[in-house]
């Protein structure tokens, strides 16, 4: 079914962007259109994946050309739940950054850099083309690039020197696998390539091309034994950026991952064996490098690649029951990850720094909004029946029944030590007494107007009742996931609606 | 610079590379140029101008400050991209009037496109280069 409300997240983004460049250098109104525009993001959104829900998915052919010859726009189950989440939390960063990001850096363009982004996100998500996909990818990296450097202290120029440096790489790589995938197959139409693919004789090729690919998009979703880059570049952006970095930009290399593997290199037994050592090894040095972290941002800096690793992992074992786990994984993982984000510029505000040796007693000062920060925390643990529990269920699941004992190790002893530093830093943060007499911890948010404060507490706020809602109405979210997970090992629905052979 | 034949030539050159630039926009649709390679050439125009008369002289005559161009020449494309969505065709279709156009020829929504990028690149090129020459006098 051709449809051009598919486009319509992605054009409105730009549309949002091109109209706040008119508004350079004023930030007053900037904020407004950006909040508008995200609202509107957020609505059109919710229309695709309802449209996409009740039963058809929607492709549009750009500029009239057929597949496989033109890029065309498609929209799955998959897609539009990303879009829809990747929207909401659009919505709630900008919200946040119009308290959050200092005046300065919104008169120098953060707003349109944002929803450039936004746009690169929601077009990656949606593209039924493979080169296309590639340029959605350059479309990230740029816009994040400058977010990151927005601001031009050392440190972020630090950070983002190695940011940029392995994500140019991870590009190149990718590149070279869509050369070498073009030069077999003579196509980039990604549902043509899911037919041409199995095709080809030499599947030593195919396997070398398979890697190009997972090492580029393993870099961009930053997989052992290439993940450095992230934890020394993500606590050095201001928060909201480094919270649209930490919950959306790592895991659209998940999403990368997920549809290339599923759809054209559907993993072999070798592919398995890889990405299961890569997921074991990325749980472990992610969770012990969070262990070791004093500050706040580079502890979750650290969770970011121990979770990411229970999904590589769950595709290692490619099981309806598993993509499933990872799917729920990665809609949890997203909202969570991007109000932690929040959180931590929240606490800044209210002590000053980040170092959870200096900060202390905010519970004591402001339970209300602890609570909800507790409540964030336990999701991202997996506290039952919060959101991050019932994709581990899952994953378990899948675990035992291809006994994949090492997997499952792994998985434990991820939960258990986020588990352990979540907990320490909930009592280190909010419990234990603040240390007497020291003048660098300054609060900043008491003396904020209440309307600032409810700026900066609402998105926190309605993020965490999205994660509410994926925990406690779990049976909803397993029916979208289930039929995803179906749709990615029976993927001929989608080679249909693409190349119309009905 | 202080070069009499370099100053006269210039205030010669900018009108006539100008001219050229829109040659070189409108002749993309079939052969190589368009709003790219068009929009570098206006730009080379002026930042020629400015070697000579120096950066405040052109911005005078530019009348606006370059950055201004960017966010007309990117709504303009969008804009052009969007077109077909009136008429319920996907977007980017190029639509094109019925009847040609005295000297110009055919003229497309495609053009439009070009238009745009034509300017975005001369904003951002002048952009780049007057932030830089304004920073180093």
């Amino acid at each position: 079914m051709i449809d051009n409300t598919i486009i319509y997240p992605v054009v409105a983004q730009l549309v949002t962007a091109i109209i706040l460049l008119f508004f350079w250098g004023k930030s007053y109104p900037q904020r407004f259109i950006s909040i508008l525009g995200s609202l509107v993001v957020l609505l059109m959104s919710i229309t695709l994946f309802s449209k996409v829900w009740s039963g058809n998915i929607l492709i549009m052919e750009s500029a009239n050309w057929k597949p496989p010859f033109g890029i065309v726009f498609v929209a799955d189950v998959f897609s539009s739940t990303m879009v829809l989440i990747t929207s909401i939390v659009a919505f709630a960063v900008s919200i946040y950054s119009s308290v959050g990001i200092g005046n300065a850096r919104q008169r120098f363009g953060y707003f349109p850099l944002f929803h450039f982004l936004m746009m690169g996100l929601n077009g990656a998500f949606l593209t039924g083309d493979i080169f296309n996909l590639y340029v959605f990818f350059e479309v990230i990296i740029i816009s994040s690039f400058v977010l990151m450097t927005l601001g031009g202290r050392k440190t972020q120029l630090e950070g983002a020197v190695k940011y940029m440096a392995m994500n140019i790489l991870a590009s190149t790589i990718f590149l070279t696998g869509i050369g070498i995938l073009y030069g077999i197959t003579g196509t980039l139409n990604m549902a043509d390539l899911a037919v041409k693919v199995p095709l080809v004789e030499n599947r030593n090729i195919i396997d070398i091309t398979a890697i190009f690919f997972l090492v580029g998009f393993g870099i961009k979703s930053a997989v052992f034994p290439l993940y450095y880059w992230l934890p020394s570049s993500y606590h050095t952006p201001p928060s909201a950026v480094a919270a649209v970095f930490g919950g959306l930009l790592t895991k659209v290399g998940v999403y990368a991952i997920l549809r290339i593997f599923t759809l054209i290199f559907v993993p072999n037994e070798f592919m398995k064996i890889v990405l299961t050592v890569l997921s074991v090894m990325t749980i472990i040095s992610g969770g012990f490098g969070a262990l070791i972290k004093r500050d706040v941002r580079r502890i979750f800096s650290y969770l970011i690649v121990c979770h990411i690793g229970f999904m590589i992992g769950g595709i290692a074992l490619f099981t309806p029951i598993a993509l499933s786990g990872v799917l729920f994984y990665l809609i949890h993982d997203i909202l969570v990850k991007t109000n932690i984000f929040l959180i931590s510029g929240l606490i800044r505000n209210m002590k000053g720094n980040l170092n959870t040796l200096k900060a202390g007693g905010l519970y004591a000062r402001y339970p209300k909004i602890s609570l909800v920060m507790a409540l964030v925390f336990f999701s991202l643990v997996g506290v039952p029946p919060l959101s991050g529990f019932w994709p581990k269920i899952y994953l378990f699941e899948a675990g035992f029944t291809t006994h994949n004992y090492f997997f499952i190790a792994a998985l434990i002893i991820g939960s258990f030590l986020t588990l352990y530093i979540m907990a320490r830093l909930w009592s280190d943060v909010f419990w234990k007494n603040p240390s007497e007499g020291d003048d660098s911890l300054i609060d900043h948010f008491k003396d904020y107007s209440r309307w600032k404060q409810a700026l900066l507490v609402i998105p926190i706020c309605l993020l965490a009742i999205a994660t509410l809602y994926v925990g406690l109405a779990a049976e909803n979210i397993v029916v979208v996931v289930k039929h995803i997970a179906a749709e990615m090992i029976d993927t001929s629905p989608y080679i249909d609606a693409v190349l119309g052979n009905k | 610079m202080k070069s009499t034949i370099l100053k006269t030539a210039s205030s010669y050159l900018l009108p006539i590379l100008l001219l050229f630039s829109v040659f070189i926009l409108l002749r993309g649709h079939y052969y190589p140029g368009g709003g790219f390679v068009g929009g570098l050439v206006a730009a080379i125009a002026f930042v020629l101008h400015s070697f000579t008369h120096g950066t405040e002289n052109t911005l005078k005559l530019l009348r606006t400050h370059p950055g201004s161009l960017i966010p007309v020449g990117l709504g303009l494309s969008t804009l052009s991209m969007l077109a077909p969505l009136f008429s319920d065709l996907p977007v980017m279709t190029g639509l094109w009037f019925e009847e040609p156009v005295p000297v110009i020829g055919m003229i497309g929504s495609a053009l439009f496109f070009d238009l745009g990028v034509y300017f975005l690149v001369v904003g951002i090129v002048l952009t780049i280069l007057f932030t830089i020459s304004v920073y180093s006098e």
